[in-house]
This record gives C-alpha cells, structure tokens and sequence, in this order.
C-alpha cells in the first residue's frame, strides 16, 4: 500500500474517534506513571465507565513529562475543554467521571490545567509556565498519542518522513541530515551526517542500523520515555536512516530494566510490519527493512558502541579500541550504525519539515532541542525539552520552579556519572555541546538533578565515582584501578581522613584517568571529581582540614543532637523510633542522643514533632556539648 | 533440557546472552548444570558461559528471593537518603544488602535507577512501588507486605 492510502486509513478512523463526539479518557500509564500508582486509577475508570456504552473511551497514553504530578490523566471532551487531572486516585475517580464525563463540572480543584487537544502537534498546556519555554519537538506525541495504536501517529502526520525519504536519493536525505546541523543526542554530540556518511561510504554489501537505548545513567530516562510514549518515531527514524546507509537490518538494544518499553516497542513494531512499514518492500519500494529488539543484560558500558557491539555478539561487554569505528567495521565486522533513540527521533521530523525548520530552533552549533530528565530537590521534577541555547537557569527556575521546599540552590549535576557538577555562578551558561563542555560538564546523557545545602559535594562526587567504579568493565587500567582509588581517597575525606596530600593525589588522579582511558566511559568517569574539585573545593577542605561536613551529611562528622530546651520531656517519639537504643532521659526526662551507640540512620530527626523540631545535625561532631554527649556512667543495681 | 530454547538455529556463541536471559525467566536464575549445558551446546568454554554470566548485572546464581526488595540507589535517591533506606532495610529484615534469606521468603539489592526519580527515595517489592520511603517508613512498609520484621536472621546466605 501507498503512503497516502495509509495515511488516509489511519486520519478516518482518528477522526471516526475523535469528531464523533466520544469522551476519551486518557491515563498516563508510562513506568513513572505507574509507579506512582496509574494501574488502580485506570481501572477504576474502566469499571466506574462501564455501561456507558461506546460514547466513552479510556486509553492508555505515555508520559507528557510531569513526573511529580503522577498519576496524570486528561478527559477530552469534545466542544468542550480538555482537561488534565494531577495526583488522581482511584477514590477521586467517581467524582471525575460524576462530574466531567456524566456532567459539565470539570472538577477544577482537581485539575492541573487544560489542554488544547489531543494529537495535534501544538497541544500543551497553556496555563503552566513550565511549558513556555519549552519546544516540544521529540515530546510533541507524548502523553496524547497512544503508544500502542499505530494509527495515532499516522494520523499526525507519522511516516510521512518515511515516505518522503523513499522518494529521495541516499546522497539527498543525508544533504539534509548535515544541513539541519543535527548531533548526536546520546552525549558526544558528533555530527550525525558524518557518522552516516561514514557507514554509507564503508565497502561491501551488508551492513546493519542500531538504536542504543541502553540508557544507563542513574537519574536519566528521555529514552525510556520516548519509547514507552513515541515508540514509532524511533522505529520510523531508524528506517529511515537504514534506507540512507543501505542497511536490510536494524537492532534496538534496550536495558533489561526497562521491561514496559520492551514490550511498547515490540507491539509497534509489530504495527509497523502489519502496515508494510518493515519488512519486504517498505511502502512498495525497493527497500527492505526488519527491525528486532535485543535486551541488554544489565552494564552500564553497553551504551558505549563498541561496548554494545560485543554484547550482541555473545562477548563481555567490553570497548574497543577506535579506528576502526562501528560505521567502518562493527557487528559483525559489518558496517555498523549506532545512532542514540532521540537522534533517530530526529530524523523523520527533520525530513517532514525540513533542515531550515530544525535550524530555526537552538543555537547555530547546536541546532534543535535538547530533552532532560530533571529530579533532584526540584519543585517540578519531570522532562523538559527546551531549544538549545537555553540557560542552565531557565531550566532549573523556569521550568523545575526553582529549589524544593524553599532551599538554598547550591549546584546543578548534569550528564550523569560522565558529567559534573556546576555551582550558581554558572547557572547562566547556554545548554549547548560546546558550552557545556568548556564549563568541564559534559551533555551526556540528559539526566539533571539539582541538589541544595543538604547535598554534600564530596559524598556525591563519591557516589558517582562508586557508580563508575562497579560498572567498569575493567579492560583498561586507568578506568579499573583508577577509580577503585579515586574512590577509596574520597571515601577516607567523607570519614575526616582525608589530607591536602590526598586531595592532590586526587587531582591528579583525575586527570591522569581522563587522558588515559580506554573508552569514554572511563574518560568521563573522573568528570563529577574534577568539577567539585574546580568549584567547590572550600567543601573539600572543610573535610579536610576542620572534620566538617557543610551539608552535615557525612556520618562520621555529623552527630544528632536533642536541643534541651526544645525538648518536651515527655513524648519519646525519638525513643521509641531510635533502632540502636540509643536516646535516653537525662535527669530531667530530656533526651540525650548517646553518641557512641548512634547509628546515624535519622530516625529521631524525622519523627520529631515538627511543632518541637529538637533534633538537629552538627558537624564537626565535636560541636556537640560534652556533658550531652554520652550517657554518664550509671551504677546498674 | 532446554531444547526450546537451544535449537539447532542459536547453537552459535552470539546467542549466548539471550539463550542465558531466556533460561532465567524460565527458572529465575542460572544453575551450574543449566550454564554447563549451554556450553556444551553453543560449543564455548564453560569458562567463557560464566565468565559472560557473571559480567552482567541482570544474571544470578541462586534462586530468587518470593519477595525482593529492591532499594533504589539513583541519584535523585541518594540524595533525598537512600542509603538511610537501604541500611534500615538491612537491620529491620536481618539480611545484609545483596543477601537472601535462608526460607528464601525475601531478598535485599540495591538497584541502579528504577527511573521514578519524582518519588525518591523509592523501595520495591516484589513489584510494588514504594515512594518517598524513610527509615522509620520501612517498618510500616514491612507490615504491610507482611514480611517479619526482625525475623531470626541465623544462617542466612552471604551476598550472592
């Protein structure tokens, strides 16, 4: 079948659904939707609609990017406002079916905002300022389109690009590819017509496409979004970008982790197949293309291409060395495509509207949008994608809504355990590869997560090098044993063993496994000790040299203290919530923490009446007065 | 054994990875004899099956836990106190972190990411979602999933 025969399949039967004055009930049933409880809230839509015959729907759509506003759903309603409901429940489901779907309350207290429509490629929600300074380029389907109805997204337009790219040379889509100025998304930033024309130039008859979705870093999930949400726009670019390299087989290798995005991908595909969009003669042309998906088992250097590469092959996954890159020699010994999940997404809207349309949006090295997974101690945690250009501080103020619960922002860490950590004074710097890179960070992977005076610099510094230091594959030396130590020195500062010596062995350290690792990975790896060290070394030297934790985070120079005149004698909630036994009554029934047999876990601080707010932290431990410090020596009988 | 899923078409060592992912669906983990048989019939050193095996984090040796409980180390739960959770996890189940108990009941890891960072610190178990969890959260959570609390932790396997 046609493109065009297709296409008017797919826009009869969405608007069969959507003109006929039918009530869609759509619930974000993404893996961040689902954690935050959608599976109850969908069916207790499904019963609380049952017997109101065809005239209401409910389906299930990804994720339009609201993480903390969990469970989402929005009521379409045609004439009449499309509205989206935040934090619903299975309880409030009635009173919103009671109220929207019967009637014409829309149930304001419960609404987030209203939304201008479904599938059309301006919806957004107007009313939130978070969404003013976005661009929603790879996020235009998310959370309106279903995932699992390939009819959805062509009726917007889907495919098109396919269809466009098939009537043109090779040599043309990839003319347009390097006029859009488009780079790769999964970290680098190298320019992805280079990296096809690579592939495409390469000798012999067979080579092969692959979509990295082996997205690792811990705080980041665009990809996982993108494919529980959009899934054939990933499947559409990589198509595309088959046809232009000459590739008959694409892979897409997903972490075993994201089991929803497995299985929204495999119906998609096999929609795609069922359409004559894979498989022999795409849309009656000459070109043939299957696609399968491959589990990756769970290694963070999977999402390196080489690394990857192996793994496919059965092997550890384990870096090679480059030249000879993927796109000259890769699975196989094949030419090789290894093109991150948001590039490929690019793609088909880059061929629908063209290099000038994507060149109008960023900055003019980095042209196009940028996609972010921001958690932290933000207001709004979620997915913003804002057009390259944008400032560090839009981001975290405009669209994050500034720091959680009114604390003090002290830094910015981006791009994951390759990327590094930026303090308040750098909050200006544009969000592009080049900008990104000269401020020592790197664009990564996308994941950004903000942290406040109760983060400590050091500890996280630590906790990514820890994270590095498991997952490396251990191939190379530098990377191996490299982190192990980098680790171990900053393990010794969080316990106030550290020294100036050690801090410079640190330095240098660093430095030495930049410039001598194997694969980026590595390289990368000594990103989040460098940029704390560069910007937040007064943090360092407080450990350091006075045994203090600014952030009073590091246990063994933080104590737990009970003011004694916040103390209210009586209550023994920190008593009874201590699992180390370790609070007591003084002579006058206020409560001591015994130093000594304090485990630290927090527990006393967390139970403690906040109209009381007694137990606070100090740090250096020796802050804490002597005659409170430990229980005095009792006769026992 | 296994002859559903090594046939005569995956007898080859790129199939390695999914011929293992597929036997620990089936049985939850990977016995000696189920690895030694897949290198007798991929033609590969028993070596190399476990040498790939144990480079991955998703495989494991001993059979899984009735209810795992999964402790999110990402950072977004770093940061909100996740390693709070983790050690009071540890003391309330008398299992160290990567451990089992010995009736097999329940099991603790820590995981890399679960990607729900707007509910950090999050805990799972046995599929379910615990969010914005806190030391003295865990107590109640274990009551509710009904896995003793502080049960007799003597003889319980080390870290896997």
């Amino acid at each position: 079948m046609t493109y065009g025969a297709i296409h008017r399949r797919s826009r009869e039967k969405w608007e069969a659904l959507y003109s006929s004055g039918i009530i869609h009930i759509l619930v974000g049933t993404a893996t961040c939707g689902r954690a935050a409880g959608s599976m109850p809230v969908l069916e207790a839509f499904r019963r609380q609609i049952d017997g109101l015959g065809d005239g209401v729907r409910v389906s299930e759509v990804g994720c339009i990017g609201l993480c903390s506003q969990e469970p989402l759903v929005i009521i379409v309603k045609p004439g009449d406002f499309s509205v989206c409901y935040h934090h619903v429940t299975p309880r409030i489901v009635p009173q919103l079916v009671e109220g929207y779907v019967r009637g014409n309350d829309p149930c304001l207290d419960l609404a987030l905002g209203t939304v201008s429509g479904g599938g059309d490629e301006a919806a957004f929600i107007p009313e939130l300022e978070l969404f003013h300074h976005q661009s929603r380029v790879l996020l235009r389907n998310c959370g309106y389109n279903s995932p699992q109805d390939i009819d959805h997204y062509i009726a917007g337009g889907g495919y098109a690009g396919l269809a466009a790219a098939l009537g043109m040379k090779p040599s043309r889509i990839l003319n347009e590819i390097k006029r859009s100025g488009l780079r790769g998304r999964g970290g680098a930033g190298y320019p992805t017509a280079a990296k096809w024309a690579d592939c495409l130039k390469a000798g012999g008859s067979v080579r092969y496409v692959i979509c990295n979705a082996d997205e690792g870093d811990p705080g980041a999930f665009m990809d996982r979004v993108l494919l529980e949400s959009d899934p054939h726009a990933v499947i559409e670019g990589m198509i595309i970008a088959g046809y232009t390299v000459g590739a008959k087989q694409g892979y897409i290798y997903i972490r075993e982790e994201y089991p929803l995005a497995i299985e929204r991908i495999n119906i998609a595909l096999d929609q795609a197949r069922g359409k004559g969009l894979l498989g022999r003669h795409v849309l009656d042309s000459g070109f043939s293309f299957t696609a399968k998906v491959v589990r990756g088992a769970g290694a963070f250097v999977s999402g390196e291409e080489t690394a990857m590469i192996a793994a496919m092959e059965g092997r550890r996954s384990w870096p090679e060395h480059r030249p000879p890159y993927p796109a000259q020699a890769g699975l196989r010994g094949k030419p090789t495509l290894v093109n991150n999940v948001k590039t490929l997404a690019y793609v088909p809207i880059i061929l629908q509207k063209g290099w000038r349309w994507f060149r109008s949006i960023g900055t003019k090295e980095s042209p196009g949008t940028a996609l972010f997974a921001m958690a932290g101690k933000l207001e709004n945690a979620g997915l913003a994608e804002v057009p390259m250009g944008t400032s560090l501080r839009t981001l975290v103020y405009g669209i994050g809504g500034g720091v959680k619960q009114g604390g003090q922002f002290k830094a910015v860490q981006i791009g994951g355990p390759s990327g590094g950590c930026l303090p308040e004074s750098l909050l200006d710097t544009p969000i592009d590869f080049d900008s990104l890179k000269e401020a020592g960070v790197i664009m990564g992977s996308g994941g950004v997560i903000v942290m406040d005076e109760d983060n400590c610099m050091v500890d996280t510094a630590r906790f990514f090098v820890d994270f590095s230091r498991h997952e490396s594959c251990g191939k190379c030396t530098f990377c191996r044993i490299g982190t192990f130590h980098m680790h171990s020195i900053l393990d010794d500062i969080t316990r106030g063993k550290g020294s100036i010596k050690a801090l410079e062995a640190l330095q240098g350290l660093a430095e030495d496994i930049r410039s001598g690792s194997l694969c980026g990975l590595g390289r990368a790896s000594s990103n989040p000790v460098l940029t704390t060290l560069r910007y937040f070394r007064e943090e360092y030297a407080a450990h350091v040299l006075e045994q203090r934790c600014p952030a009073r985070v590091c246990k063994d120079l933080t104590g737990y203290y009970i003011l004694p005149q916040k103390c209210q004698k009586g209550c023994d909630h920190c008593v009874l919530a201590c699992p180390a036994e370790a609070i007591f009554s003084d002579e006058k029934g206020i409560k001591v923490v015994d130093q000594p047999k304090c485990t630290k876990c927090g527990s006393c601080e967390l139970v403690c009446p906040a109209e009381y707010n007694a137990v606070i932290r100090l740090s250096p431990v020796s802050l804490i007065p002597a005659d409170r410090y430990t229980r005095p020596d009792t006769k026992e009988p | 054994m296994y002859s559903s899923i090594l046939t005569a078409s995956r007898r080859h060592h790129r199939h390695l990875i999914d011929v293992l992912q597929e036997i620990q669906s089936g049985e939850g983990y990977l016995s000696n004899e189920a690895m030694l048989e897949v290198a007798k019939c991929l033609g590969v050193s028993s070596a190399t099956v476990w040498g790939v095996a144990t480079f991955y984090n998703q495989f494991r040796f001993i059979p899984p836990a009735r209810k795992p409980v999964r402790v999110c180390m990402g950072t977004a739960c770093h940061l909100a106190g996740g390693q709070l959770v983790l050690e009071a996890m540890a003391r309330e189940l008398k299992i160290e972190v990567g451990g089992t108990s010995k009736d097999r009941e329940v099991s603790l890891e820590r995981v890399a990411c679960i990607g729900c960072c707007a509910l950090a610190p999050v805990v799972t178990i046995g599929g379910r979602t615990y969010p914005k969890m806190t030391p003295p959260g865990v107590e109640e959570v274990l009551v509710e999933v009904k896995i003793a609390s502080g049960q007799d932790g003597a003889g319980n396997s080390s870290p896997a």
